[in-house]
């Protein structure tokens, strides 16, 4: 079989490539001064504070090596946590700590540290290693989600999280990404997690892939993706278009977990989110991008939601459902 | 947003650039392949007389830029005399002075010419014609029988000049011409009876060129001046027009070659030895003419121009980046180090570069796992590296030497820094994302060092580079338009075709 296929297909598909990604969204509608709302996730989520968004519960903030020290103060009697540094990228160095032991830490894999290993890891985002350009930074500690007991069966060892991508305001496509044995607990595709394409309108599963192939189920539990649903999928999406009117980035990745009491929550935000959702989806996402860019700016929030919910809207593939797809109808 | 300064810029850039890089090819003959050959004369003039004791002053003519020839470099040894060089309307010309010069003496000049199919013919001004030539008897009558016979058979100056020297030639010569050659030289004679015939002509000096001849001397030539087309060459001998290929004009303003004041005996002889080389090499010989044009890296000191033959290269290693990583998609780890690796490969030749690189980042790899474990801070860690590569570097420097290996040692050409940033970064991938991204980020900074070594090793593009600074404004515009393509990278074909299946 071969593996590779021509530019005309993918362009046909609607596909956006890297290049495109960056010239033609990131490069027109992300201003460079916005970066740092949303590569600082301390500034993102005071900001979030302020917009009444919700996010996961701040425990405090390492800022100096001098308080590296006091690290395992500041986690003391705390159920888990999650250290992060605040201008990490990718997933690097988030560090997730599930259940404390006495003096151990143990990680979702069940992987054990102790105190030395927790001061490295912390010391180690202060000095830089895990931020863009290798600045100085500033580890964050945040309360371990409580995610949602109806995802338990499609995630390994990690909290699945929601991408949205939003453009100029408009949720245009969605996946969920579970974590895997493979991608070590962590949600991000390339290093192994199962992305699963979410309908706008719905919040139903579509299709799944991990690392860029199709796949049904999941690879650890074995659990069958089609039968996924996004409980409270409006106020998400809701959430995520807000976003815009927060940051001011035209073209927003937007990455949402449910908690089991507080509901939707906002993880992080990226201004450079990648192009595997369109994997996830089966579909391009040039074609939902340039009916947006026709649309006239200055519509509140909920008639985005709306919108993008009626022109957006498809049926899995997973699920043997003999209603015919409904294609974006043209604006 | 308008696109059209964008263009314009790219287009301008595009334009300046050809247009300069042919303005050198044309102007200064530099070619655009650098195999290509030129044939370089060597010639050394040797100039011997007795000092008088006294005094003395040694003036020699000297060739000109000329047809066929163009002066790269010249050098004189003279010991002990002063030396200027004087051009006047007697032509170009070597003085050599000194306040007392007693015995045998022996002055040098050296010229290398090079070969060219034209080149500026010198604008040279035109001699009056002498007055009131008086011929002895019995000479009077076989000039003016000689004169009339010529003339009758002639239509203008030229052909008058070839009839002349063709009653001079051969089974030709006459009676009246057999007398007058009693008396006189050949070629100062054929002037004279030119001139009297009211044509301008002089006798001019030529060297005939032929490999490793040694003290060679200067044969005579004659020149006619014709109205329409300037002066025309004559061998005196044969009466044949025009100039032969292998004919070197050593003064042709009908001036004396040699005159020395305070000595005696004097000679002139010439060695000569004729070499082909890189035409790159005789671009880097010619005598550069300081115009705002001619701005080139060849005005510079040697030792700079090495350097700057390198300098130039970084355009296009970066060019290979940007290619393959737009087009192509290809991951690196760190943007452009993968181009410093390159140019190390270009001091340590491909293979050792390649093993040395290995060698280095795996050992380092090693000691840089044993290093996370002391917990150190950043700075302090990639320190440690930096020495931990110095290291690593010195031991196979050391060895290699042992093993009798000299390819080895040049492993010291590696940048260190940018190494140990490498093993720091590589060793950060492996912890967070494993082994196999260490390959695949590790193994496209390799390919790309490698296919940037190729390119900016290629004879031809350092060749480019190096001669033609056009070409960096062309580089320039070629990034720029890469920089704005929006389409697929060609691994982005692979990534997404599970799309296009169903």
């Amino acid at each position: 079989m071969r593996s590779w296929t021509s530019p005309a297909k993918l362009r046909a598909k609607g596909i956006i490539g890297m290049n495109r990604r960056n010239i033609r969204y990131i490069g027109r509608y992300n201003d460079r001064h916005l970066y740092p709302l949303v590569d600082d996730k301390l500034k993102t989520k005071l900001l979030a504070h302020e917009y009444g968004i919700t996010t996961p519960a701040l425990i405090g903030t390492v800022t100096t090596q001098f308080g590296v020290k006091h690290i395992t103060q500041m986690v003391t009697g705390l159920p888990g946590f999650v250290i992060k540094p605040a201008k990490g990228s990718g997933g690097k160095g988030i560090l997730v700590i599930e259940r404390v032991e006495e003096d151990v830490f143990i990680k979702p894999s069940g992987a054990h540290l102790d105190r030395e290993d927790l001061e490295r890891h912390v010391s180690n985002i202060l000095s830089g290693l895990y931020s863009l350009g290798g600045t100085p930074d500033v580890a964050v500690v945040e309360a371990l989600i409580n995610f949602d007991e109806t995802f338990a069966e499609y995630t390994y060892e990690g909290v699945p999280d929601i991408r949205v991508i939003v453009f100029k305001g408009y949720p245009v496509m969605a996946m969920m990404r579970l974590s895997t044995a493979a991608s070590d607990g962590k949600a991000n595709l390339h290093q192994g997690a199962v992305g699963v394409g979410v309908d706008i309108a719905s919040g139903t599963a579509l299709r799944g892939v991990q690392f860029d192939r199709s796949r049904n189920d999941h690879p650890d539990t074995g659990h069958e993706l089609a039968s996924l649903r996004i409980p409270g999928w409006e106020m998400l999406l809701t959430l995520a278009a807000s976003c815009y009117e927060m940051t001011g980035l035209g073209y927003l990745g937007t990455d949402m977990v449910l908690d089991r009491e507080h509901g939707p929550m906002l993880l992080e935000l990226n201004a450079r989110p990648g192009l595997a959702i369109q994997m996830a989806n089966g579909e391009g996402l040039r074609p939902r991008l340039d009916l947006i860019e026709r649309q006239a700016d200055g519509a509140d929030v909920a008639a985005r939601v709306a919108f993008s919910q009626r022109h957006f809207a498809r049926s899995g593939e997973l699920q043997p459902v003999p209603v015919p797809v409904a294609e974006p109808c043209p604006a | 947003m308008s696109r059209l300064p964008f263009y314009l810029l790219t287009g301008f850039l595009l334009v300046a650039g050809i247009a300069l890089s042919i303005h050198r090819h044309v102007q200064f003959e530099v070619p655009w392949v650098p195999g290509e050959q030129r044939q370089v004369w060597e010639i050394e003039s040797q100039v011997t007389f007795s000092a008088q004791g006294g005094p003395v002053i040694v003036d020699m003519a000297l060739p000109t830029h000329q047809q066929g020839f163009r002066i790269l470099t010249e050098n004189t040894a003279s010991s002990g005399y002063g030396l200027s060089f004087l051009e006047d309307q007697r032509g170009r010309r070597a003085q050599w002075s000194i306040r007392q010069a007693v015995g045998a003496q022996q002055l040098y000049y050296s010229a290398q010419l090079l070969v060219t199919p034209d080149g500026r013919v010198p604008e040279t001004p035109i001699p009056p014609l002498p007055r009131d030539i008086v011929w002895e008897r019995p000479f009077d009558t076989a000039a003016s029988q000689v004169i009339e016979r010529a003339h009758q058979r002639s239509a203008d100056s030229i052909t008058f000049a070839r009839e002349l020297v063709r009653d001079f030639t051969g089974d030709r010569q006459g009676e009246n011409a057999r007398l007058l050659l009693t008396q006189f030289e050949r070629t100062p004679l054929l002037v004279r009876l030119l001139n009297e015939a009211g044509v301008h002509a002089r006798e001019v000096s030529g060297l005939l060129l032929e490999d490793g001849r040694r003290r060679q001397s200067l044969t005579s030539w004659l020149q006619v001046f014709d109205e329409d087309g300037g002066w025309v060459l004559f061998n005196p001998n044969t009466g044949e027009q025009g100039q032969p290929d292998n004919l070197l004009l050593w003064e042709d303003r009908g001036q004396a070659v040699l005159e020395v004041q305070g000595g005696n005996n004097s000679n002139v002889s010439f060695s000569m030895i004729q070499h082909n080389q890189p035409a790159a090499a005789a671009v880097r010989n010619q005598l550069a003419d300081d115009t705002l044009l001619n701005f080139s890296i060849h005005s510079l000191p040697l030792e700079e121009q090495a350097l700057f033959q390198t300098i130039l290269l970084i355009p296009i290693g970066a060019l290979v980046v940007v290619f393959l990583r737009v087009l192509v998609g290809i991951k690196t780890s760190g943007t452009f180090m993968p181009v410093l690796i390159a140019l190390a490969f270009i001091q340590t030749s491909l293979i050792t570069g390649l093993i040395g690189f290995l060698l280095v980042v795996s050992v380092g790899l090693v000691i840089r796992s044993y290093l996370s474990h002391l917990n150190l801070l950043l700075v302090a860690r990639v320190s440690a590296v930096i020495i931990t590569v110095i290291a690593i570097i010195s031991i196979f420097s050391v060895l290699s030497y042992r093993f009798g290996l000299n390819a080895g040692l040049t492993i010291t050409f590696f940048p260190m820094i940018i190494l140990a940033w490498t093993i720091e970064r590589m060793s950060i991938l492996w912890e967070e994302e494993g082994p196999k991204e260490v390959l695949i980020q590790g193994g496209g900074s390799l390919l790309t060092a490698v296919l940037a070594y190729l390119a900016m090793n290629n004879p031809w593009v350092r060749h480019i580079t190096f001669n033609f600074l056009g070409v960096q404004m062309i580089l320039m515009a070629l990034i720029l338009l890469l920089g704005n393509y929006t389409g697929y990278r060609l691994l982005e074909l692979r990534r997404f075709k599970p799309v296009t299946e169903d």
